[in-house]
């Protein structure tokens, strides 16, 4: 891990780390808080999807699974709330291994893939709606106890430190999949399959590596969600809509990139609040930008805001050289 | 080290391969050639366990590995090229070669390291930094054989590396196969480079229309008149036999 890779991920840290001692708005406070959960659900995505290239439409059935194994082991069984989500994560790994075993093992990619990844959120999530242990249609609730042993607190900023926390810890284990040797495997599977079993990587067991820790990670983030809104039900759960965010944020900020989730999200989000904000009028008006925003990338930037901007660098950087060029050769 | 047991591979109703076998014994150089569409790199995609083949055997070091997967069959020690080079277009030279690497080097310091030094020794020294999707044609050639070698294999499966290259590029990239065998590791090269063909393989195999229809020292096999007839054609051999006497 070198400084120079590090230190923009530490920068933006302290930068979000920050917020609570100077914002005391409930909003931005809110705000905030969602966009880390929206980043960490992302930053899961990203592991299979982005550094993988195994684009999932259905993360939902990750961050749903970690939501409900939390509020049941919770509300029913009345376990600590940590001891909750670390079970979660392990089942949401473990659902995530599962899909990967059975669609991997089919041979499933690109567009197939993503089919049967959503096939399977949508399994979960009317499921979820039926069943009489998730609380069916109605939902369920935790109650509203904090402590730190319900991961509850009273300050949102607190709160705030705490989803940051997780995000810090899935942007530094992705900065050292990037380094490693798993790393290298699961780019090469990404890039040739052919080429990456000639050198003798098993295919099969790297992706199934990759679907369980992005699960895990994006189980996390179902259980951070559940710990701030203490209400889930199965459409927010296992809904479409975190399938699409987990998924838009890498793709707006920089696939496969450690930083492309944290960027994608805020940008994404931060337009859609500025856009709600100056036109307020205009119902939906944050769906529209979403909607462009992705035609936009994926007409003009592939490679996300974080391509564009190293493409800008390099542009400078050439001008700056040529510059230098030229004025070597007058003199 | 390597044997082939009469191996028939079809796609449906075409045989690409029919009954063919070879050894390739411990450090040596052996060569496959004959015309294109002959089945080479069918047999290779066999070897490496790439393609599951209808009947016949393949052993390695004495182990029947004809049910073992490719990615295994690397690890145990045969690495093989693509004749349709496969770069990884997205990463850069190094980290093309960084992959080969891994297999044996699971800190990415000592792969990288080896990585780098395999590159300098098929002359991509410069262009390590470099995407993969910018080589040339020789550059990406070089590229299938620095990863492969970067596996440390046993036995390197060449497919047509040096197709496509110039003379001068031919010169450079000879002596680096050469100092590979020397090294100990066995090679068994495809090539329609007659001239490098001759100057490496000590033992040389034709293909012809999924057949084995010769095999010896290269220039035992250019003399036969089987495989003057298959690179040439139906009676093509007594034609020059005629035209030889001819003019003698
Ligand atoms: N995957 C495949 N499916 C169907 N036919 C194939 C396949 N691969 C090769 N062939 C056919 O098998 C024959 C041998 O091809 P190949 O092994 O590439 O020959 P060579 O390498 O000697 O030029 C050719 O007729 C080719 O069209
Ligand atoms: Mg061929």
């Amino acid at each position: 891990m070198t400084l120079r890779a590090t230190l923009p991920i530490l920068i933006i840290l302290a930068v979000l780390a920050a917020i609570p001692l100077l914002a005391t708005s409930n909003s931005v406070l809110n705000f905030i808080v969602f966009v880390l959960i929206i980043t960490l659900a992302a930053q899961g995505w990203n592991v299979l999807g982005g550094v993988g290239g195994q684009s999932s439409f259905g993360h939902a059935a990750f961050f749903g699974t970690g939501a409900y194994v939390s509020a049941i082991l919770q509300s029913r069984f009345g376990i600590n709330a940590w001891a909750a989500m670390a079970i979660a994560m392990g089942v949401g790994a473990i659902v995530g291994w599962v899909i990967g075993f059975l669609s991997f093992r089919a041979g499933l990619r690109g567009s197939y893939f993503a089919l049967v990844t959503l096939a399977f959120a949508e399994v979960l999530r009317i499921l979820a709606n039926a069943a009489g242990f998730t609380g069916g249609a109605a939902g369920l609730l935790l109650k509203l106890n904090v402590g730190f042993a319900n991961m509850q607190f009273s300050s949102r900023g607190a709160f705030l430190w705490l989803a940051l926390s997780l995000v810090a810890l899935t942007l530094f284990l992705s900065q050292w999949i990037a380094s490693s040797r798993f790393g290298a495997q699961l780019v090469a599977v990404r890039e040739n399959e052919e080429a990456a079993r000639a050198l003798g990587v098993d295919v099969l067991a790297v992706k199934l590596r990759a679907i369980t820790v992005s699960a895990a990670i994006t189980a996390a983030a179902g259980c951070l969600y559940l710990q701030y809104f203490l209400y889930i039900d199965a459409n927010i759960a296992y809904g479409l809509w975190i399938s699409v965010e987990a998924l838009l944020a890498p793709m707006v900020g920089g696939k496969g990139l450690v930083l492309g989730p944290i960027i994608g999200a805020f940008t994404l989000h931060g337009l859609g609040e500025a856009a709600k904000t100056f036109a307020a009028s205009v119902p939906g008006i944050d769906l529209a930008i979403y909607g462009i925003i992705l035609v936009v990338v994926v007409a003009f930037a592939p490679e996300g805001v974080l391509g564009v901007l190293k493409k800008t660098q390099l542009w400078r950087k050439r001008k700056a050289h040529a510059a230098t060029k030229l004025s070597e050769e007058a003199a | 080290m390597l044997s082939v047991e009469d191996i028939t591979m079809r796609f449906g109703g075409l045989v690409a391969v029919g009954g063919a076998s070879l050894t390739v014994p411990k450090g040596a150089i052996v060569g496959l050639i004959g015309p294109n569409g002959a089945g080479k790199t069918t047999l290779f995609g066999v070897i490496a366990g790439f393609l599951k083949p209808t009947s016949g055997r393949v052993s390695f070091e004495g182990c029947d590995i004809t049910a073992l997967p490719a990615h295994v069959r690397a690890q145990e020690g045969i690495a093989r090229t693509f004749q349709i080079v496969q770069p990884f277009a997205g990463l850069n030279v190094r980290e093309n070669i960084a992959v080969g690497a891994f297999l044996r080097h699971r800190n990415s310091a000592d792969a990288h390291a080896l990585a780098d030094a395999v590159g300098h020794r098929v002359g991509l020294g410069a262009d390590l930094d470099k995407p993969a999707s910018s080589l040339t044609v020789a550059g990406r050639k070089r590229l299938e054989l620095a990863r492969a070698l970067a596996t440390e294999p046993k036995i390197l499966l060449l497919d047509e590396v040096l197709a496509g290259l110039n003379p001068s590029e031919i010169r450079d990239i000879v002596p680096v196969i050469r100092s590979i065998r020397d090294e100990g590791v066995t090679i068994l090269m495809i090539e329609h480079v007659m001239q490098a063909v001759m100057n490496l393989c000590e033992q040389v195999y034709v293909l012809a229309q999924g057949r084995m229809i010769a095999q010896g020292t290269p220039q035992d096999v250019c003399e036969d008149p089987h495989v003057v007839e298959a690179y040439l054609g139906r009676g093509a051999a007594e034609r020059l036999r005629t035209v030889g006497a001819n003019h003698a």
